[in-house]
Protein backbone atom coordinates (compact mmCIF):
# COMPACT_ATOMS: atom_id res chain seq x y z
CA UNK A 1 0.00 0.00 0.00
CA UNK A 2 1.32 3.53 -0.73
CA UNK A 3 2.05 6.22 1.76
CA UNK A 4 -0.66 8.00 3.03
CA UNK A 5 -1.29 11.29 1.30
CA UNK A 6 -3.48 14.41 2.47
CA UNK A 7 -5.70 17.09 0.79
CA UNK A 8 -6.40 20.59 1.81
CA UNK A 9 -9.86 19.53 2.46
CA UNK A 10 -8.90 17.17 4.78
CA UNK A 11 -9.66 13.97 3.04
CA UNK A 12 -6.65 11.34 3.59
CA UNK A 13 -6.02 9.19 0.60
CA UNK A 14 -4.26 5.56 0.21
CA UNK A 15 -3.50 3.77 -2.61
CA UNK A 16 -3.56 -0.06 -3.14
CA UNK A 17 -3.17 -0.79 -6.78
CA UNK A 18 -5.44 1.21 -8.85
CA UNK A 19 -7.78 1.40 -5.63
CA UNK A 20 -7.79 4.38 -3.49
CA UNK A 21 -9.37 4.31 -0.11
CA UNK A 22 -10.91 7.62 1.30
CA UNK A 23 -11.62 9.01 4.97
CA UNK A 24 -11.40 12.46 6.46
CA UNK A 25 -8.66 13.33 8.48
CA UNK A 26 -8.34 13.37 12.51
CA UNK A 27 -8.14 17.43 12.55
CA UNK A 28 -11.26 17.65 10.37
CA UNK A 29 -13.20 15.40 13.10
CA UNK A 30 -11.62 17.50 15.98
CA UNK A 31 -12.87 20.68 14.13
CA UNK A 32 -16.37 19.34 13.12
CA UNK A 33 -17.20 17.94 16.50
CA UNK A 34 -19.75 14.97 17.08
CA UNK A 35 -20.32 13.72 13.45
CA UNK A 36 -24.32 12.46 13.70
CA UNK A 37 -24.95 11.95 10.14
CA UNK A 38 -23.19 10.43 7.25
CA UNK A 39 -24.01 10.50 3.40
CA UNK A 40 -21.56 8.57 0.77
CA UNK A 41 -21.47 8.46 -3.07
CA UNK A 42 -23.58 5.55 -4.65
CA UNK A 43 -21.54 2.80 -5.87
CA UNK A 44 -20.76 2.65 -9.67
CA UNK A 45 -20.91 6.29 -9.58
CA UNK A 46 -18.05 8.17 -11.24
CA UNK A 47 -16.32 10.93 -8.65
CA UNK A 48 -14.04 13.93 -9.97
CA UNK A 49 -11.20 15.40 -8.52
CA UNK A 50 -12.24 17.98 -5.81
CA UNK A 51 -15.47 17.35 -6.20
CA UNK A 52 -18.53 16.92 -3.39
CA UNK A 53 -18.56 12.98 -2.92
CA UNK A 54 -20.71 13.08 0.46
CA UNK A 55 -22.08 14.76 3.67
CA UNK A 56 -21.02 14.65 7.08
CA UNK A 57 -23.07 16.31 9.74
CA UNK A 58 -22.26 17.47 13.15
CA UNK A 59 -24.59 18.36 15.54
CA UNK A 60 -23.81 21.79 14.62
CA UNK A 61 -23.96 21.58 11.16
CA UNK A 62 -23.76 19.96 7.58
CA UNK A 63 -20.20 19.92 5.68
CA UNK A 64 -19.22 18.80 2.26
CA UNK A 65 -16.72 15.69 1.60
CA UNK A 66 -14.22 16.32 -1.08
CA UNK A 67 -12.92 13.29 -3.22
CA UNK A 68 -9.05 14.74 -3.55
CA UNK A 69 -9.46 12.61 -6.48
CA UNK A 70 -11.33 11.61 -9.59
CA UNK A 71 -12.37 7.81 -9.84
CA UNK A 72 -15.45 5.03 -10.18
CA UNK A 73 -16.57 4.13 -6.47
CA UNK A 74 -16.24 0.58 -5.72
CA UNK A 75 -17.14 0.26 -2.11
CA UNK A 76 -18.59 2.63 0.50
CA UNK A 77 -18.53 2.02 4.27
CA UNK A 78 -21.83 1.38 5.37
CA UNK A 79 -21.37 1.19 9.20
CA UNK A 80 -20.07 4.93 9.22
CA UNK A 81 -23.33 5.29 7.89
CA UNK A 82 -25.15 2.96 10.27
CA UNK A 83 -23.15 4.37 13.71
CA UNK A 84 -21.26 7.92 12.15
CA UNK A 85 -19.79 8.13 16.02
CA UNK A 86 -17.28 5.52 14.81
CA UNK A 87 -16.13 8.43 12.44
CA UNK A 88 -14.99 10.55 15.73
CA UNK A 89 -13.56 7.20 16.83
CA UNK A 90 -11.32 6.20 14.10
CA UNK A 91 -10.83 8.56 11.48
CA UNK A 92 -7.64 7.30 10.03
CA UNK A 93 -8.44 3.52 10.32
CA UNK A 94 -11.81 1.74 10.24
CA UNK A 95 -14.00 4.88 9.59
CA UNK A 96 -12.81 5.08 5.89
CA UNK A 97 -15.39 6.55 3.43
CA UNK A 98 -15.21 5.12 0.20
CA UNK A 99 -13.04 3.51 -2.25
CA UNK A 100 -12.68 4.15 -5.91
CA UNK A 101 -10.81 2.81 -9.15
CA UNK A 102 -8.66 5.42 -10.15
CA UNK A 103 -8.24 6.80 -13.41
CA UNK A 104 -5.10 9.08 -13.37
CA UNK A 105 -2.59 7.91 -10.50
CA UNK A 106 -0.84 11.28 -11.47
CA UNK A 107 -3.33 12.73 -9.54
CA UNK A 108 -1.56 11.73 -6.28
CA UNK A 109 0.93 13.73 -7.41
CA UNK A 110 -0.63 16.60 -6.04
CA UNK A 111 -1.39 15.89 -2.32
CA UNK A 112 0.34 16.51 0.91
CA UNK A 113 2.62 13.60 2.83
CA UNK A 114 2.15 13.67 6.72
CA UNK A 115 4.55 16.08 7.67
CA UNK A 116 3.19 18.73 5.22
CA UNK A 117 -0.31 18.01 6.25
CA UNK A 118 0.46 18.46 9.79
CA UNK A 119 1.89 21.51 8.99
CA UNK A 120 -0.82 22.81 6.51
CA UNK A 121 -3.83 21.67 9.25
CA UNK A 122 -1.80 23.04 12.17
CA UNK A 123 -2.05 26.68 10.14
CA UNK A 124 -5.05 26.83 8.83
CA UNK A 125 -6.45 26.37 12.53
CA UNK A 126 -4.40 29.05 14.01
CA UNK B 1 -17.99 46.86 17.33
CA UNK B 2 -16.42 45.37 20.37
CA UNK B 3 -16.82 41.48 21.26
CA UNK B 4 -18.23 41.55 24.65
CA UNK B 5 -17.32 38.65 27.20
CA UNK B 6 -18.77 37.60 30.37
CA UNK B 7 -17.70 37.70 33.78
CA UNK B 8 -17.41 33.64 33.21
CA UNK B 9 -15.08 34.38 30.18
CA UNK B 10 -11.57 33.50 31.96
CA UNK B 11 -12.99 30.45 33.24
CA UNK B 12 -14.39 29.34 29.97
CA UNK B 13 -10.82 29.70 28.59
CA UNK B 14 -9.21 27.63 31.41
CA UNK B 15 -12.08 24.89 30.87
CA UNK B 16 -10.71 24.46 26.68
CA UNK B 17 -13.85 26.33 25.77
CA UNK B 18 -14.22 26.40 21.47
CA UNK B 19 -16.14 30.00 21.41
CA UNK B 20 -18.36 31.25 19.06
CA UNK B 21 -19.68 34.47 18.63
CA UNK B 22 -23.75 34.71 19.84
CA UNK B 23 -25.51 38.27 20.21
CA UNK B 24 -21.87 40.02 20.38
CA UNK B 25 -20.54 38.12 23.30
CA UNK B 26 -18.14 35.55 22.97
CA UNK B 27 -19.92 32.63 24.23
CA UNK B 28 -18.65 28.76 24.80
CA UNK B 29 -19.75 26.82 21.89
CA UNK B 30 -18.39 23.46 23.42
CA UNK B 31 -15.79 22.23 25.86
CA UNK B 32 -13.45 19.67 25.56
CA UNK B 33 -15.96 16.90 26.07
CA UNK B 34 -17.93 17.80 23.18
CA UNK B 35 -21.80 18.24 22.89
CA UNK B 36 -23.13 14.85 22.55
CA UNK B 37 -21.28 14.27 26.16
CA UNK B 38 -22.26 17.46 27.69
CA UNK B 39 -25.92 17.14 26.80
CA UNK B 40 -26.19 13.32 28.41
CA UNK B 41 -24.01 14.54 31.62
CA UNK B 42 -26.84 17.30 31.76
CA UNK B 43 -29.75 14.96 31.50
CA UNK B 44 -28.00 12.15 34.09
CA UNK B 45 -25.37 14.55 36.10
CA UNK B 46 -25.58 18.65 36.45
CA UNK B 47 -24.17 21.27 33.90
CA UNK B 48 -23.53 24.10 34.67
CA UNK B 49 -24.14 27.29 31.82
CA UNK B 50 -23.41 30.57 31.63
CA UNK B 51 -26.09 32.73 30.45
CA UNK B 52 -24.95 35.82 31.51
CA UNK B 53 -25.35 37.55 28.06
CA UNK B 54 -29.22 37.51 28.45
CA UNK B 55 -30.86 40.50 29.94
CA UNK B 56 -31.75 41.07 33.29
CA UNK B 57 -34.35 43.45 33.86
CA UNK B 58 -35.53 45.03 37.20
CA UNK B 59 -38.72 47.10 37.01
CA UNK B 60 -39.72 48.53 40.48
CA UNK B 61 -42.62 50.01 41.04
CA UNK B 62 -46.50 49.35 43.03
CA UNK B 63 -49.51 48.21 41.64
CA UNK B 64 -49.32 50.73 39.02
CA UNK B 65 -46.70 49.00 37.36
CA UNK B 66 -48.58 45.78 37.46
CA UNK B 67 -51.72 47.66 35.83
CA UNK B 68 -48.98 48.79 33.29
CA UNK B 69 -47.63 45.54 32.66
CA UNK B 70 -50.88 44.44 32.04
CA UNK B 71 -51.70 46.21 29.51
CA UNK B 72 -48.12 44.88 27.77
CA UNK B 73 -47.83 41.13 28.23
CA UNK B 74 -51.11 38.55 28.50
CA UNK B 75 -50.89 37.46 31.83
CA UNK B 76 -53.19 37.71 35.27
CA UNK B 77 -50.75 39.73 36.75
CA UNK B 78 -52.38 41.23 39.21
CA UNK B 79 -53.52 37.32 40.87
CA UNK B 80 -49.47 36.52 40.09
CA UNK B 81 -48.42 35.45 43.53
CA UNK B 82 -45.16 37.55 44.87
CA UNK B 83 -41.78 34.99 43.85
CA UNK B 84 -43.80 33.66 41.16
CA UNK B 85 -42.51 33.21 37.40
CA UNK B 86 -44.47 33.18 34.09
CA UNK B 87 -42.81 32.64 30.50
CA UNK B 88 -44.46 35.40 28.47
CA UNK B 89 -43.84 37.47 25.19
CA UNK B 90 -43.14 41.26 24.22
CA UNK B 91 -45.60 41.64 20.98
CA UNK B 92 -46.65 44.38 18.38
CA UNK B 93 -50.23 45.19 17.50
CA UNK B 94 -50.25 41.96 15.01
CA UNK B 95 -49.04 39.82 17.79
CA UNK B 96 -45.64 39.25 16.45
CA UNK B 97 -43.26 38.49 18.84
CA UNK B 98 -40.17 41.00 19.49
CA UNK B 99 -39.26 38.44 22.34
CA UNK B 100 -39.60 35.52 24.41
CA UNK B 101 -39.13 36.21 28.10
CA UNK B 102 -39.50 34.89 31.77
CA UNK B 103 -41.07 37.26 34.33
CA UNK B 104 -41.61 37.33 38.13
CA UNK B 105 -42.81 38.66 40.69
CA UNK B 106 -40.77 40.12 43.00
CA UNK B 107 -41.14 42.49 46.60
CA UNK B 108 -40.09 45.43 44.69
CA UNK B 109 -41.69 44.82 41.20
CA UNK B 110 -40.94 42.62 38.02
CA UNK B 111 -37.48 40.91 37.19
CA UNK B 112 -38.03 40.28 33.52
CA UNK B 113 -35.21 37.69 31.61
CA UNK B 114 -34.83 38.71 28.17
CA UNK B 115 -33.04 37.59 25.13
CA UNK B 116 -29.42 38.62 24.41
CA UNK B 117 -29.82 39.43 20.89
CA UNK B 118 -33.35 41.64 21.85
CA UNK B 119 -32.45 42.88 24.94
CA UNK B 120 -31.46 46.19 24.49
CA UNK B 121 -34.74 46.63 21.90
CA UNK B 122 -37.07 44.78 24.39
CA UNK B 123 -35.79 47.96 27.22
CA UNK B 124 -36.17 50.31 24.50
CA UNK B 125 -39.60 49.38 24.01
CA UNK B 126 -40.18 48.75 27.47
CA UNK B 127 -38.91 52.03 28.13
CA UNK B 128 -41.59 53.80 25.65
CA UNK B 129 -44.61 52.09 26.48
CA UNK B 130 -44.00 52.53 30.11
CA UNK B 131 -42.78 55.69 30.32
CA UNK B 132 -40.40 57.64 33.03
CA UNK B 133 -42.95 56.42 35.74
CA UNK B 134 -41.13 53.22 36.84
CA UNK B 135 -36.90 52.74 37.48
CA UNK B 136 -35.85 50.55 34.72
CA UNK B 137 -32.61 48.81 34.94
CA UNK B 138 -30.97 46.16 32.50
CA UNK B 139 -28.60 45.21 35.06
CA UNK B 140 -25.20 44.51 33.37
CA UNK B 141 -23.53 44.20 37.11
CA UNK B 142 -25.36 40.89 37.47
CA UNK B 143 -24.12 37.57 35.86
CA UNK B 144 -26.84 34.57 34.93
CA UNK B 145 -25.86 31.30 35.96
CA UNK B 146 -28.04 28.34 34.92
CA UNK B 147 -27.29 24.60 36.58
CA UNK B 148 -29.60 21.84 35.11
CA UNK B 149 -29.98 18.60 35.69
CA UNK B 150 -31.35 16.09 38.13
CA UNK B 151 -28.12 16.50 40.16
CA UNK B 152 -28.66 20.32 40.65
CA UNK B 153 -30.47 20.17 43.57
CA UNK B 154 -28.30 18.43 45.45
CA UNK B 155 -25.07 20.46 44.72
CA UNK B 156 -27.07 23.61 44.19
CA UNK B 157 -28.47 23.62 48.15
CA UNK B 158 -25.08 22.57 49.60
CA UNK B 159 -24.02 26.18 48.49
CA UNK B 160 -26.78 27.72 48.95
CA UNK B 161 -29.30 26.20 51.67
CA UNK B 162 -32.77 26.21 51.00
CA UNK B 163 -33.11 26.03 47.28
CA UNK B 164 -34.41 22.58 47.40
CA UNK B 165 -37.76 24.46 48.84
CA UNK B 166 -38.67 26.16 45.57
CA UNK B 167 -41.14 24.89 43.54
CA UNK B 168 -40.66 24.69 39.75
CA UNK B 169 -41.35 28.49 37.96
CA UNK B 170 -41.05 30.14 41.45
CA UNK B 171 -37.97 32.02 42.98
CA UNK B 172 -36.21 34.06 45.67
CA UNK B 173 -33.61 36.06 47.40
CA UNK B 174 -30.84 33.99 48.96
CA UNK B 175 -28.16 34.81 50.75
CA UNK B 176 -24.72 33.33 50.51
CA UNK B 177 -21.32 33.90 51.36
CA UNK B 178 -22.42 37.39 52.77
CA UNK B 179 -24.31 38.04 48.94
CA UNK B 180 -27.92 38.39 47.75
CA UNK B 181 -28.61 36.09 45.24
CA UNK B 182 -31.58 35.30 42.98
CA UNK B 183 -32.79 32.23 42.28
CA UNK B 184 -35.54 30.61 40.38
CA UNK B 185 -35.92 26.86 39.58
CA UNK B 186 -36.23 27.08 36.12
CA UNK B 187 -34.81 26.43 33.32
CA UNK B 188 -34.47 25.79 29.27
CA UNK B 189 -33.16 22.29 28.62
CA UNK B 190 -36.74 19.62 29.99
CA UNK B 191 -34.80 19.14 33.54
CA UNK B 192 -34.92 20.02 36.88
CA UNK B 193 -32.94 23.23 37.62
CA UNK B 194 -32.02 26.67 38.86
CA UNK B 195 -30.99 29.74 37.47
CA UNK B 196 -28.96 32.42 39.53
CA UNK B 197 -28.48 36.02 39.56
CA UNK B 198 -25.62 37.00 40.87
CA UNK B 199 -23.23 39.99 41.09
CA UNK B 200 -20.24 39.34 38.44
CA UNK B 201 -17.78 39.57 40.90
CA UNK B 202 -18.59 36.89 42.44
CA UNK B 203 -19.81 34.99 39.45
CA UNK B 204 -16.30 32.61 38.99
CA UNK B 205 -15.70 31.85 42.43
CA UNK B 206 -19.39 30.68 42.38
CA UNK B 207 -18.97 28.62 39.48
CA UNK B 208 -16.03 27.27 40.57
CA UNK B 209 -17.60 25.98 43.64
CA UNK B 210 -20.38 24.31 41.58
CA UNK B 211 -17.55 22.66 39.12
CA UNK B 212 -15.84 21.24 43.13
CA UNK B 213 -19.25 19.81 43.96
CA UNK B 214 -19.46 17.44 40.68
CA UNK B 215 -21.14 20.03 37.79
CA UNK B 216 -19.48 20.83 34.83
CA UNK B 217 -19.73 23.55 32.73
CA UNK B 218 -21.78 23.18 29.49
CA UNK B 219 -22.01 24.66 26.33
CA UNK B 220 -24.53 26.42 23.76
CA UNK B 221 -24.57 23.71 21.48
CA UNK B 222 -25.37 21.02 23.83
CA UNK B 223 -28.17 24.03 25.24
CA UNK B 224 -29.44 23.77 21.57
CA UNK B 225 -29.78 20.43 22.02
CA UNK B 226 -31.25 20.06 24.74
CA UNK B 227 -34.20 22.98 24.73
CA UNK B 228 -34.69 21.21 21.45
CA UNK B 229 -35.54 17.81 22.58
CA UNK B 230 -37.52 19.56 25.62
CA UNK B 231 -39.54 21.23 22.49
CA UNK B 232 -38.64 24.11 23.56
CA UNK B 233 -38.63 27.45 21.07
CA UNK B 234 -35.64 29.65 20.34
CA UNK B 235 -35.82 33.15 19.73
CA UNK B 236 -34.92 33.90 15.84
CA UNK B 237 -35.86 30.36 15.23
CA UNK B 238 -39.16 29.65 16.28
CA UNK B 239 -40.01 32.69 17.01
CA UNK B 240 -40.01 36.36 15.41
CA UNK B 241 -41.68 39.46 14.70
CA UNK B 242 -43.64 37.07 11.97
CA UNK B 243 -44.78 34.98 14.25
CA UNK B 244 -47.57 34.97 16.76
CA UNK B 245 -47.82 32.83 19.93
CA UNK B 246 -50.96 31.39 18.73
CA UNK B 247 -48.96 30.07 15.30
CA UNK B 248 -46.10 28.93 17.81
CA UNK B 249 -48.77 26.78 19.62
CA UNK B 250 -48.18 28.62 22.93
CA UNK B 251 -51.47 29.80 23.70
CA UNK B 252 -51.11 28.21 27.01
CA UNK B 253 -48.89 30.70 28.04
CA UNK B 254 -51.54 33.23 27.52
CA UNK B 255 -53.37 33.78 30.96
CA UNK B 256 -56.94 32.37 30.40
CA UNK B 257 -58.45 35.52 32.44
CA UNK B 258 -57.07 37.86 29.51
CA UNK B 259 -58.45 35.90 26.74
CA UNK B 260 -61.90 37.38 27.01
CA UNK B 261 -61.32 40.85 27.79
CA UNK B 262 -58.36 41.49 25.98
CA UNK B 263 -56.77 45.08 26.59
CA UNK B 264 -53.25 43.75 26.02
CA UNK B 265 -50.74 44.30 23.15
CA UNK B 266 -51.75 42.10 20.37
CA UNK B 267 -55.20 40.63 21.83
CA UNK B 268 -57.10 41.42 18.79
CA UNK B 269 -54.94 39.45 16.63
CA UNK B 270 -54.69 36.29 19.04
CA UNK B 271 -58.37 36.77 19.95
CA UNK B 272 -59.20 36.03 16.70
CA UNK B 273 -56.33 34.10 15.55
CA UNK B 274 -57.78 31.19 18.71
CA UNK B 275 -61.36 31.55 17.12
CA UNK B 276 -60.25 30.99 13.68
CA UNK B 277 -57.40 29.23 14.22
CA UNK B 278 -53.79 30.10 12.25
CA UNK B 279 -53.31 29.08 9.02
CA UNK B 280 -49.87 28.04 10.35
CA UNK B 281 -49.29 26.18 13.24
CA UNK B 282 -45.56 25.05 14.79
CA UNK B 283 -45.06 21.25 14.93
CA UNK B 284 -42.49 18.24 15.99
CA UNK B 285 -40.93 16.76 13.09
CA UNK B 286 -39.43 13.67 13.00
CA UNK B 287 -37.14 12.50 10.09
CA UNK B 288 -37.22 8.63 9.22
CA UNK B 289 -34.19 7.52 9.14
CA UNK B 290 -30.84 9.76 10.28
CA UNK B 291 -31.18 12.48 7.97
CA UNK B 292 -30.94 15.45 9.82
CA UNK B 293 -32.89 18.63 8.61
CA UNK B 294 -31.64 22.07 9.01
CA UNK B 295 -33.34 25.24 9.97
CA UNK B 296 -34.77 26.43 6.37
CA UNK B 297 -35.50 22.90 5.01
CA UNK B 298 -38.53 23.23 3.18
CA UNK B 299 -41.03 21.10 3.90
CA UNK B 300 -43.58 19.36 1.28
CA UNK B 301 -46.56 17.22 1.01
CA UNK B 302 -46.89 14.25 -1.06
CA UNK B 303 -48.21 16.50 -4.00
CA UNK B 304 -45.52 18.20 -4.09
CA UNK B 305 -46.55 21.38 -2.59
CA UNK B 306 -44.36 23.23 -0.20
CA UNK B 307 -46.43 23.33 3.29
CA UNK B 308 -43.99 24.41 5.58
CA UNK B 309 -40.46 25.16 6.59
CA UNK B 310 -38.00 23.61 9.28
CA UNK B 311 -37.11 25.87 12.56
CA UNK B 312 -34.35 24.26 14.37
CA UNK B 313 -33.41 20.40 13.08
CA UNK B 314 -30.57 18.39 14.87
CA UNK B 315 -29.30 15.44 16.32
CA UNK B 316 -30.93 14.61 19.58
CA UNK B 317 -28.99 12.82 21.38
CA UNK B 318 -31.04 11.11 24.12
CA UNK B 319 -33.52 10.43 21.17
CA UNK B 320 -30.50 9.06 19.98
CA UNK B 321 -31.74 10.19 15.84
CA UNK B 322 -32.69 13.07 14.38
CA UNK B 323 -35.24 15.77 15.12
CA UNK B 324 -36.45 19.47 14.46
CA UNK B 325 -39.42 21.58 14.96
CA UNK B 326 -41.09 23.58 12.19
CA UNK B 327 -44.37 25.36 10.70
CA UNK B 328 -46.72 23.82 8.37
CA UNK B 329 -49.65 24.30 6.76
CA UNK B 330 -52.66 23.88 9.83
CA UNK B 331 -54.41 21.23 7.55
CA UNK B 332 -51.09 19.26 8.03
CA UNK B 333 -50.56 19.45 11.86
CA UNK B 334 -51.92 16.21 13.69
CA UNK B 335 -49.19 13.97 14.76
CA UNK B 336 -48.30 11.60 12.06
CA UNK B 337 -49.35 13.11 9.49
CA UNK B 338 -46.85 12.08 6.26
CA UNK B 339 -44.56 14.92 4.97
CA UNK B 340 -41.57 15.34 2.83
CA UNK B 341 -38.35 17.21 3.94
CA UNK B 342 -36.26 18.74 1.05
CA UNK B 343 -32.73 18.09 1.91
CA UNK B 344 -29.29 18.77 -0.69
CA UNK B 345 -32.51 18.54 -3.45
CA UNK B 346 -34.01 15.60 -2.38
CA UNK B 347 -37.51 14.77 -0.91
CA UNK B 348 -36.95 12.25 2.68
CA UNK B 349 -39.63 11.41 4.61
CA UNK B 350 -41.08 12.21 7.94
CA UNK B 351 -43.35 12.51 10.06
CA UNK B 352 -45.45 15.27 12.40
CA UNK B 353 -44.85 14.50 15.69
CA UNK B 354 -45.79 15.64 19.80
CA UNK B 355 -43.72 17.55 21.36
CA UNK B 356 -41.27 17.17 23.85
CA UNK B 357 -39.15 14.41 21.92
CA UNK B 358 -37.62 13.99 25.33
CA UNK B 359 -39.86 13.69 28.48
CA UNK B 360 -39.48 16.69 30.84
CA UNK B 361 -38.22 15.74 34.66
CA UNK B 362 -39.38 19.35 36.06
CA UNK B 363 -40.33 19.04 39.93
CA UNK B 364 -44.00 19.95 40.05
CA UNK B 365 -43.78 20.78 44.01
CA UNK B 366 -42.01 19.89 46.87
CA UNK B 367 -44.26 21.86 49.44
Amino acid sequence: MSEVKFSKEHEWITLEDDVATIGITKHATEMLGDIVFAELPEKGSNVEKDGTAGVVESTKAASDVYTPVSGEIVDTNQAIVDDPSKINEDPEGSAWFFKLKMKDQSEMDSLMNKEEYDKFAKESAS
Amino acid sequence: MEIKKTSLNKLHQSNKAKFVEFAGYEMPIQYSKGIIEEHKFTRSHSGIFDVSHMGQLFIYGDETLTEELEKIFPLDLKNLNQNCSKYSFLMNEDAGIYDDLIITKIEEGYLIILNAACKDKDFEILSNLLGSKFRMNLDNDRSLIAIQGPKSVEILNSIINGVDQLNFMTGNWFDSDNQKLFVTRSGYTGEDGFEISISNENAEKFVENLIKKGAQLIGLGARDTLRLEAGLCLYGHELDINKTPVEANLKWAISKSRLSNGGFIGSKKIMNQIQDGASQIRVGVKPEGRLIAREKTKIFDDTDTQIGEITSGTFGPSVNGPIAMGYVNKEFSKVDTKILLEVRGKKHPANVCALPFYKKNYVKGVN
